[in-house]
Formats: C-alpha cells, structure tokens, sequence
C-alpha cells in the first residue's frame, strides 16, 4: 500500500495540475510585479514577498498555453525546490486533496500540449477528473530551457 | 545524547581557543620566559581538550592532550621553550584548526597527526633535535640531585609571616624506602597527613610530579604547623616503608639562611646541566623572569574582561532586516492613510512610529556591522610563518582593528588583504643583509591599519621596505607588452606605480614560496572594485611602499539614485555616478552610428537605457532634452539616458533570488518605501 500525499490543486485554462504541498511555501494573491528585462520570456518579473525578493514564472508562457488576463482568481505559488524560491502565476488555486501514489500513471507521451518530461504523472480523481503531477525540478530546469531556445532559434 | 545541537557551540568556542591559542603563542614566542602566557595557553588548550572530548572527537582531544604535556612541562620550568617546540606547538595548532574546519564541513575531524604527536611526545621525552641541544631541553629535575628547594618571593614571604605569627615552620626531608613498590602512595599517604594538622607551602618535586611517580626516593617541603619538629617526624615515621625522615625547625635566620642556600645551588650547576650549545643564561635568566611574570600576570587578568556579546546567526539578522524592511513598508501605507484621515491623534502616532522604527532600523544595521579584528586575527600568525620560511625578521603593528564593517564586506575583504600582506613581506621588506648594508634595522615593520573616514573604511599596508621603482616598472610593464615604449615616456613615476595593478603584471623576478601563485595585483584590484571600493599605491625608493583599500561600510545598504524610465524605476549606485545633467536634442552627435555628446573636452557615448532594456512606453529620442546620468568605470566614462531622477536615497541590496543568479546590466534589487522592487542598474555592464 502506497502512501497517501497531499497535493495542492491548481487550474492553467481547462487543466488541473498538482503541486506536493510540502514543496509549496505560501500561495499568495496577484501582487505588483517588476519586470526584470533581458532574462527568459516567461519569467513574468519579480515580486516582493515580505522582504524577500523572488522570481515569478507565467507557468502558461513556461508550457506554451496562450497567456489569459489576470483575474480575481488569480494566484502566485510559491514554490521552494532545490533551494529555489519561485513563484508561479496560475489562473486559480483553491484545493487540496489527498492522493494515494498509486493512483498516479506514468505520463502518456502528450498531455494537454505540455512535453511529458515536465510530468510526473498522471492521477485519477473520482470519474472524469484528470490531475496533472508537475515535475518541478524540470519546470525550473534553465539548462534545458536554454536547450530548446537555441533548437527553436 | 545528541550533541548536534551543541555543534555550532562547539565550533564556534573551538575557533576562538583556536585564535586565543595563536595570539598567545605568538605573545610567548616574543616573550619566551614569559609563564603566564604558557599558563593562558594551557588553560585553552585545557578546555579545547575537554570540550572536544565531550563532543566525541578523539583525534582532536588528542592532540590538544599532546600539547597540554608539553605546556605542563614549560609552565612548571622543566622545559624551556624553543624554536623546536614553537614550530612544533605552531603545527599542531594548524592541524587542529583543520580539524576543526573539516567538523565544521561535516567531517568527523579525522586526521594524520602521527608525525605532530610524535614530535610532541619526544620533546616531552627530553628529546629534541639539534639546534637547542638536548641537553638544554632535560627536565631540570633529573640534573639537580641535591634536594633544594627554591623559594620564591611570595613563599619566602608566607614562611616568615607565619614565623612572626608564632607558627612553626619545618624543612622536611623524607626518604622513602628504596624496596617501596607503590611509593607515590606513601608519597600521598604522607601529604595526607601533613596537611591534616598543617599546609605544605611548597614540596619539591612538585605536588603533580610526585603523584605521577615522577621522583626518586625522597622529597623534601616546607611545612607550617603547629606542632613541634620531633612530632611531626615521628608521625611521618609511622606511615609504612618510610625509610628515614629529618624534619628541622626553622627560625626567621635559618629560613633567610636556607632560601640563600637553595638560590646559590640552582644557581650553581646551572651552566652543567646545560649543554655548552645552549644559552648560558638560562637560569640566571629565570628567577627574574619569574618575578616579572609575576608582577604581569595580574594586568593581563584584570585587562582582559570577557566581552558582553552574545552570538547570532547571521541568518537571522537577515530575517530581522526582512522583517524590518517589511515594517517600514507598512509605516509608509499607515501615514497615507493617516494623512487621508486627518485625525491628529493618528498622525501623532503615526508620527511617533515613524521615529521609532527610523531608530529601529539604524540598530538593526548596526547589528550586521563586525570589527576588521575578526580578518586582522589571523594576520599576526601568517606573517610569522612567512617571516620565517623568508628568513627575515618582521613586525607587524596593528592598529583599529576595532574599526566596524558590515559582516558582508569582511567575508570578501579577507583574501585580497592576504595577498596584499604577502606581497609586503615578500616583495616590500629587505633581506636581513640588504637592509643592514643600507643602514637599516634588522628587523623590518609592516603596518596594517583600519581606520574610519566619511563613508568608507579605509585599510592600509604599510612596509619599510625598498620601495617600488617606477623606472623597474616601466620596463617590465613593456617586456610583457602591456604598454608601449611610446606610451610609457607618457607615464608619470605615480602613474607607472599603478601599473602593479595591470593585468598580468607581477614584478615577481624568482618565483618564491610566497608569490608566484598565478595571482597577480589585478585581481586583488577587481575583487575590492567589486565590493565598491578601490585600492591605491604609494611608494617612495627606499623608504616603502603603501597600499591604501579603500572600502564602503557596508554592502547591503549602499547611497543611489533612483531613476524613471518610462513606467519603470530603477536604482543606480551613486558611487559609480560622476554627475546628472540635462542635455539637448541638438547636442547628441551621431559618430559611426554610435550617440556620443560632449561631456568635459572629450566625447562620451549616450547609451539608451529604454532600448538596452526594451523598457515601453519611452524613447528618449523623442524628447526635446533628456536627462542624463554620467557613470565611470575606471578612467571611461559613458552617459545614461533616462526619463527623470526621483531622487537620491540609501537602499537594501537585495538579490534577484537563486533562481535568476545573473541578469545582464541588473547588479540586483531593492524594495521601495512603497513596497515595490526596483532593480539596481550595474553600470560596469555598459562601459566594457
């Protein structure tokens, strides 16, 4: 029997995807952003998050989804992997749920027009609910980033 | 029990032992006859022992058991200190420190010591190779047979208080039967009941020695008791294997008498048991040395006072500064809103608040700054050793090392200043011959002084040395080709002396133990320009050479000029700014494609930093005056365009996070009183 972890819901356009919650420090609402010039396309800027500096990344620029305005829903995760603090601007946060391990598939080659390598996984809720496992160390991964800039360019 | 808790404890009080080790050995080898400082030395290696003991880490109580061997037998006069013995003293101090370093990395603090122990163990053995000469080495012990006692000043004067008051004062002699098996027991059993109907004001072999077995068959003491002479022999007689014992009451003649006696003996074979080699004045030398480390050791205790301090991590202070910076965010939103309100008693407050926190956050700063002394420490040490394996004689004076700096600036400004003082005694100060044959002490001096002046913290090293030829540099400088022959008739005598700082220069001519590491003075210059400051040199032919750093006081809190661009602001460091201006559309040139305007005589480029940064919504092309902002890098200098200045103010240098560790033109960020962040322009990225 695999355990059960928990996992923070959140929504990019019609998709759901799942965070671990102990990799998320604090989930906060849409705050100011300065933009920071001449760094990757979706890193949104930086914001002040009680007195510590910290990147944000449109994590519907990071996968290729067309960019939405910003709503009331709106919400910045952040996020703490590898001593990396980054925040992610999703289109809404609301739910935590309990997932067994077991439950989560291996990822089928394409999901939602994300490239699998950014999965961990894919999990079932209930009848027709499908959680998208993010892998975060590869959502953060820069050399790969740089990577696929130089083969588009 | 878990001790991790206690590690950083440990590692931090072993670092200061460590320091305090140092500084003492150091004070002893200036000062050799000097016991107090070897009783200071023992009492730190002591308790480095047994904290390092409790903690688990064998090795270093081992060694540290080592060197308290060696110390005992100094502290006690059975060993006179040496060159041997401080090398070896100094090396087990080297290898303890990397010992400590590898627990403070994890470690387990492991590491080969055998040759340092060994060494250890043969100068406790008396054995100690060439130069000193054995002999010298020998405990004293073995040497005087006759059993005199020596008194000293202070025990002369308790016998004949005691004398005054109507005590009895007895010279006792014991010898203990030669068949004895377990003798430092009847040695005990003896003290035992001595001290039970009297005191013992001093025994000779010392009270340890005999309990370690470490005598002959006999011991003598003078006793101060009540009871007569024949009693107390009598009483001594009943303890078991006691072969003979004379006891003899002394009155206030004999007593002078017999002190006179002692002195005269532990004068006399003085130059027989010393080796012909070694110093004849040893013992003439050591009764006096004893009264004047008597008459020291009281200033030195009562001088050094623990400080009041407290440790913190610096992590915290860290946090404390977020936290601060979070308050006066809010302080900012609570005068809006009170100024919106109109109610004087929450503008009073407010106001109040607004006091408290500026006040607040002044002690907060202060918190991070930290005494050079915590750099300067380590220096007094190096410099010895370099000295050494040189082969000159150095001194290296120290003054302010209480002068504050923030905690940031003294983790960068270490190894510069190291490579600074290298040069000094390497390259700065004469052989012992040169700079006896141009009439100069033997001995050179190296200055190294912090001080305070305006914003900066400036530190200086300063030899006696030969001094730096500009003509010498000239040449070198045009054999490595960094400037012409041309160019170098140019060169004023000051100007070549700042070519040390060029790249690839080294005057180093024979690579040495010292120099020749591959690290030239330009990188001593680019670290410290890093850290905002700057580095000059000064010389004069013959008489020295000084090296002035100049450094800000601190580097997360530096003085800038905030800037709009378009919707955006930005921060730009008033150090690297030479002035603001304002110029006309009509004054901007275009020379090959590239924006130049007169700036001075001479022509500078225009950079637009709207374009640099793809900032929207401005172009100050289209403006009919722009504002600039003159920067300089080195000598160059270049001309930032930019929509309007807000102001000059003091802010916190906050990094852009792991994540974005490098940003091209972006030197890191700050947050406004409005809470929003501001990047800091890194103005070296546009003059290359």
């Amino acid at each position: 029997m695999a355990e059960d972890i928990k996992v923070i819901v959140f929504k990019l356009g019609s998709e759901e995807y799942g965070i671990e919650v102990d990799k998320v420090q604090t989930i906060e609402r849409m705050m100011p952003i300065t933009r920071v010039p001449k760094t990757y396309s979706f890193i949104k800027g930086v914001i002040n998050l009680r007195g510590v500096v910290i990147p944000v990344i449109n994590l519907r620029g990071r996968f290729g989804i067309e960019e939405a305005d910003h709503t009331d829903q709106t919400r910045v995760i952040i996020v703490n992997v590898n001593e990396m603090e980054v925040g992610f601007i999703v289109d809404s946060a609301n739910d935590v749920i309990d997932l067994n391990r077991d439950s989560i598939d291996t990822p089928p080659e394409v999901v939602g027009g994300i490239k699998a390598k950014y999965l961990d996984g894919v999990a079932k809720i209930g009848e027709d609910r499908l959680l998208i496992m993010l892998n975060l160390s590869e959502v953060l991964n820069k050399s790969e980033i740089v990577q696929l800039e130089s083969l588009e360019g | 029990m878990d001790m991790n808790q206690y590690l950083s404890m440990f590692i931090d009080e072993s670092n200061d032992h460590l320091q305090s080790l140092n500084e003492s050995m150091m004070g002893l080898e200036a000062n050799p006859e000097d016991i107090s400082i070897v009783q200071v030395i023992f009492r730190s290696a002591h308790t480095l022992k047994g904290m390092a003991a409790t903690m688990g880490f064998e090795d270093l109580a081992s060694l540290t058991h080592q060197m308290e061997n060696v110390l005992d037998l100094v502290r006690n006069n059975k060993l006179r200190m040496q060159d041997f013995i401080f090398d070896t003293l100094f090396k087990s101090l080297d290898a303890l420190e990397s010992m400590v370093q590898d627990i403070t990395a994890g470690g387990e603090g492991k590491a080969d010591v055998a040759a340092i122990v060994s060494a250890l163990q043969a100068i406790v053995r008396g054995e100690i190779p060439a130069a000193g000469g054995a002999a010298a080495a020998a405990p004293a012990a073995e040497a005087s047979s006759d059993l005199q006692i020596t008194l000293d000043e202070f025990q002369y004067s308790v016998l004949e208080q005691s004398l005054q008051e109507g005590h009895q004062v007895l010279y006792i002699d014991v010898a203990i039967r030669k068949d004895c098996q377990l003798k430092a027991v009847r040695a005990y059993m003896v003290f035992d009941l001595l001290e039970r109907s009297g005191e013992v004001v001093k025994s000779f072999p010392s009270v340890q020695d005999i309990e370690q077995e470490k005598f002959d068959y006999g011991f003598s003491l003078y006793y101060i008791t009540q009871k007569g002479a024949d009693e107390m022999k009598s009483m001594i007689m009943n303890v078991s294997e006691i072969d003979n014992v004379t006891a003899v009451a002394l009155d206030q003649e004999s007593l002078a008498q017999m002190a006179l006696e002692a002195a005269a003996t532990a004068e006399a074979p003085a130059p027989v048991q010393t080796a012909p080699a070694a110093a004849p004045e040893t013992s003439p030398a050591a009764p006096a040395a004893r009264e004047e480390s008597a008459a020291k050791a009281a200033p030195t205790r009562t001088g050094s006072a623990p400080s009041r301090t407290i440790r913190v991590d610096i992590e915290r202070l860290d946090v404390l500064m977020n936290l601060f910076s979070e308050l006066l965010i809010d302080r900012v939103r609570l005068e809006q809103l009170a100024s919106e309100v109109q109610n004087s008693d929450l503008t009073e407050t407010v106001e109040h608040m607004g006091r408290v926190s500026g006040d607040l956050q002044n002690i907060v700063m202060k918190l991070r700054m930290v005494p050079v002394d915590t750099v300067f420490n380590r220096f007094p040490r190096m410099v010895r050793d370099l000295a050494k394996s040189l082969d000159k004689k150095i001194d290296l004076i120290v003054t302010g090392a209480e002068t504050e700096l923030d905690r940031t600036v003294i983790d960068e400004i270490g190894d510069p200043l190291v490579h600074l003082l290298r040069n000094a005694v390497d390259h700065g100060v004469e052989s012992i011959q040169d700079r006896v044959a141009t009439g100069k002490p033997e001995t050179g001096t190296v200055n190294l002084r912090a001080f305070h002046s305006g914003n900066h913290v400036f530190i200086e090293i300063e030899d006696d040395g030969a001094g730096i030829k500009p003509e010498k540099i000239l040449q070198s400088a045009i054999k490595k080709g960094i400037i012409t022959q041309e160019q170098a008739s140019g060169y004023s005598d000051d100007e070549a002396i700042q070519l040390l700082f060029a790249p690839g220069f080294s005057t180093a001519e024979v690579i040495s133990d010292v120099s020749g590491r591959g690290v030239g003075l330009d990188v001593v210059k680019s670290k410290i320009t890093s850290l905002g400051g700057n580095v000059v040199v000064y010389s004069t032919p013959g008489k020295g050479t000084n090296f002035s750093v100049q450094l800000p006081l601190t580097l997360s809190i530096i003085a800038a000029m905030l800037v709009k661009i378009g919707p955006e602001k930005y921060a730009i460091p008033l150090s690297s700014i030479v002035e603001t201006g304002i110029v006309k559309q009509t004054q901007i040139r275009t020379i090959h494609g590239s924006k130049m305007i007169e700036f001075r005589n001479s022509h500078i480029p225009l950079l637009s930093l709207s374009r640099f940064y793809s900032i929207p919504d401005f172009d100050e092309s289209t403006e009919e005056e722009t504002e600039i902002i003159v920067i300089r890098k080195g000598e160059r200098m270049a001309a930032l365009a930019v929509q309007d200045f807000i102001g000059q103010n003091e802010i916190v240098i906050k990094n852009l996070g792991k994540y974005l560790p490098e940003v091209q033109g972006i030197s890191g960020a700050t947050i406004l009183g409005d809470g929003q962040v501001a990047l800091i322009i890194d103005p070296n990225a546009f003059i290359k």
